[in-house]
């Protein structure tokens, strides 16, 4: 397999990865706007910081408002992680990778971004928007179960699923930083309405409240939700289950090709720590401090599996 | 040779010339009287949702680069009756052979120029002529390993041939995604036909290119696909046939010199490749030994052919033998290495760069096609039936200045099949693409070959850059 196509699997994968991630956070403001009196677009202030497009917002618009934040997020071609975007760079991905997917899988590529194209062509209304991200989330959601149903489990897929845990694990890490300092003890003290709502906002972010409630009941404290979102090893959108897979899937490589990688021995690394650690030591250590780390650390790593597998010259 | 001018004196494929119904189109009428208009109108739309979903597009040079456009596909079939096929078979086979031979003779010892059939300054005055070939032999001793022979009809037995491209011709993919198509929409069709199939293609280039393995290759030969990239008007079809013969599509940056042979950085390291089949142009395919800036080719690649590290097909300088100037020799050169006569006929054809053709094109410039002697796509051509005073003012112009530059050939009526519209079914022009493979222990012609049609009614244009569709063809079995 190519170095080349390697590259081209991982990010198309990244980027799909990310175009759900963007629809969902879009999801989250446009609920919390909907649902609570005083929300203001300050919320539409930390969406944008959360899906990490706030610095070129802030280059093009002077102020945040609903309707700029998102369709900065979902349509402008001068933001790379918009929906559009990201769409748009995933299919020419698939197409440089074409001849490592199976035809389900380009289809299912191909009709997401023809279908993306034609409902975002024109500026999304209020009324249109829940459909709107109802059909980026089903597109996705084809692509995955194409990926899923047809691709041989070999390096191909292998390369797919990395690109895939590593923007899932930067993402829920983004939303933790962003968001951290709702989270600390202090934080808890004052227990005031506008903290249930951030709090609302990073499990909806995640896709994580049915799961939450579940696993911790009715009551949302934000010791449990970082525990959710960093250690819990069945929510698939948690540092633990995504470095996780991360390790899982670099470890088929090494088996496969017969050499054992820096890149093992990072996610390794990385594995050991969210295994060892309870959620006490990590504020103790400084859940800032400690989310900055993991982040950094994922940046290495995805280096690394690029200079390991050689994607580029 | 008819000409255009008169109307009604087309040959129609199905309808032959108003004598009814001709024997290989019998059963096909037959079907198309029980269908409905409606129907089939909505099986037109679904085809052509077949083909945008599937990515199947090209992209349009000199507009938006992201600019990606279907093909137009017809759904009514072409139809060629087996022995039409014999003889059209026979008569490629026998070109294609003449056109190695000459490409041999011409980087070797030039026995044709000797011989004096071939005047000296067709050859060393041509673009197309790489001094970088002379004394090389490929792997093999094959310049073209693969041909896409245009061929038009003028009536029931005249068929001509428009141009033999030797570089690398394209729309394969289109011949394949044709069939594909029409047997999912028309299962029955092919039930009531015996259509032979075409579907072993990728099979039969995979295993003609391997087997022009260069004395290099150790065990079984490694083969990839060259392109020049995502933007390439034909980038659809480079990445379908690595996918279908199973190989790896490379560009230029993947690939580098190692150990005197070509190889292809994977994520385990280099692999070496034993053949390439490029689809970028011989300009570009090294900056090293040709254009210094180009950035799709490798560096140094021209340097391991030579040495018998790797087999390029085509050949670098086949385009020597392609050219349209040179076209006008081919019968020459088909009795000169075969010593047959031509089977296959070529459009009588006058060379500009001659004072007499010249004063004869002048005069009679709106009867006549004129091409430039490189072109291709068909860009820069004229057809003097159709063009305007204005334009054939503009044209002479062009062709005073730089008379070597262009040829020119009667216009012919080239034969219509009907395409299928909105009041049913129309005649419109089609030429027609065979693919030939060609390795050192066979020459494989699909049967059929890619049917462009020109949509437009009147229109003589089928290239597909200029508003051209296409159509599943089918060869009979007897």
């Amino acid at each position: 397999m190519l170095g080349k196509t390697a590259n081209g699997l991982f990010w198309m994968f990244r980027f799909l990865e990310r175009s759900e991630n963007t629809a969902r956070m879009i999801e989250t403001g446009q609920r919390i706007a909907l649902t609570r009196a005083e929300a203001s677009d300050d919320e539409w202030t930390s969406i944008l910081q959360a899906a990490a497009v706030s610095r070129g917002y802030h280059a093009k618009f002077d102020e945040v408002t609903r309707d700029k934040a998102i369709d900065w997020m979902l349509r402008d071609k001068g933001n790379p992680s918009s929906v559009r975007s990201v769409i748009g760079t995933a299919r020419n991905n698939a197409r440089t990778v074409r001849t490592a997917l199976t035809n389900e899988v380009w289809e299912a590529v191909n009709s997401c971004y023809i279908r993306l194209n034609e409902v975002l062509a024109r500026k999304v209304s209020e009324r249109d928007l829940p459909k709107v991200l109802e059909i980026i989330r089903q597109r996705s959601a084809f692509v995955r179960g194409a990926t899923h149903g047809t691709m041989m489990r070999n390096d191909c897929y292998d390369f797919a699923r990395l690109g895939t845990f590593l923007e899932r694990a930067d993402n829920t890490a983004r939303i933790l930083d962003v968001k951290y300092y709702v989270l600390l003890p202090s934080a808890m003290a004052v227990g005031s309405r506008l903290d249930n709502v951030q709090w609302e906002t990073i499990l909806r972010s995640v896709s994580a409240q049915g799961g939450y409630r579940m696993t911790h009941g009715h009551a949302v404290n934000p010791r449990a939700i970082a525990q959710f979102l960093i250690l819990d090893r069945r929510m698939p959108r948690s540092l633990n289950f995504c470095t996780g897979k991360l390790r899982d899937n670099l470890g088929y490589l090494a088996s496969d090709y017969g050499v054992k990688q820096p890149s093992n021995q990072l996610v390794d690394d990385l594995c050991r720590r969210f295994m060892s650690h309870d959620i006490e030591a990590i504020f103790d250590y400084g859940l800032h401090e400690y989310i900055q780390d993991v982040i950094g650390t994922l940046g290495g790593l995805s280096r690394q599996i690029e200079i390991d597998y050689r994607f580029y010259e | 040779m008819r000409r255009l001018n008169a109307m009604g004196e087309y040959f129609d494929e199905m309808n032959g010339a108003g004598e009814g119904v001709r024997a290989p189109y019998a059963r096909f009428e037959d079907w198309f009287q029980g269908e409905d208009l409606s129907a089939l109108k909505s099986k037109q739309r679904e085809a052509e949702e077949v083909f945008r979903l599937m990515g199947i597009t090209f992209n349009v040079y000199g507009r938006n680069e992201a600019e990606e456009r279907l093909i137009p596909f017809d759904i009514i079939p072409r139809i060629i009756a087996a022995r039409e096929w014999q003889k059209l078979s026979r008569g490629i086979e026998q070109r294609v052979r003449a056109i190695n031979a000459f490409l041999h003779d011409i980087y070797h010892r030039q026995e044709i120029i000797r011989a004096g059939r071939i005047p000296k300054e067709m050859i060393a005055q041509n673009d197309a002529f790489l001094p970088q070939m002379i004394g090389v032999t490929p792997p093999g001793g094959i310049y073209t390993h693969i041909v896409g022979t245009d061929l038009v009809r003028t009536g029931d037995d005249e068929f001509y041939v428009l141009e033999d491209n030797a570089r690398t011709p394209s729309g394969v993919s289109y011949m394949l995604e044709n069939r594909e198509t029409m047997l999912q929409m028309f299962p029955e069709l092919f039930s009531q036909n015996r259509v032979r199939a075409v579907s072993g293609y990728p099979r039969a280039l995979q295993r003609s290119l391997a087997a022009c393995a260069p004395p290099r290759c150790g065990g079984p030969p490694c083969v990839a696909v060259l392109t020049p990239g995502i933007h390439n008007s034909a980038y659809y079809e480079h990445s379908f046939l690595a996918d279908k013969m199973g190989v790896e599509l490379v560009e230029g940056h993947d690939l580098r010199v190692v150990d005197g042979r070509i190889a292809m950085r994977t994520t385990q390291g280099y692999q070496h490749i034993d053949v390439l089949y490029r689809r970028v142009d011989d300009d570009y395919l090294d900056p090293m030994n040709f254009n210094p800036d180009s950035a799709l080719g490798v560096p140094g690649i021209m340097d391991v052919y030579r040495a018998g590290g790797i087999t390029i097909a085509n050949a670098p300088g086949t385009g020597i033998a392609d050219d349209k100037a040179i076209y006008s020799y081919i019968p020459e050169i088909v009795e000169f290495y075969t010593g047959e006569k031509a089977i296959l006929k070529n459009v009588p054809t006058w060379r500009c760069s001659d004072p007499d053709s010249l004063g004869y094109v002048l005069d009679n410039l709106a009867d006549l096609v004129v091409k430039e002697v490189h072109g291709s796509g068909g860009y820069g051509m004229l057809i003097g039936p159709t063009a305007t005073r204005k334009d054939l003012r503009a044209f002479e112009k062009k062709l005073r200045a730089r008379p070597g530059n262009y040829i020119a050939q009667p216009t012919l009526a080239l034969s219509t099949v009907p395409i299928f519209t909105r009041e049913g079914l129309a005649p419109r022009h089609v030429d027609l693409r065979p693919f030939v493979l060609v390795s050192p222990d066979k020459i494989d012609i699909t049967p059929g070959g890619l049917t462009r049609v020109a949509l437009q009614k009147g229109s003589l244009v089928v290239n597909s850059s200029q508003g051209g569709g296409t159509k599943d063809t089918w060869v009979l079995e007897d």
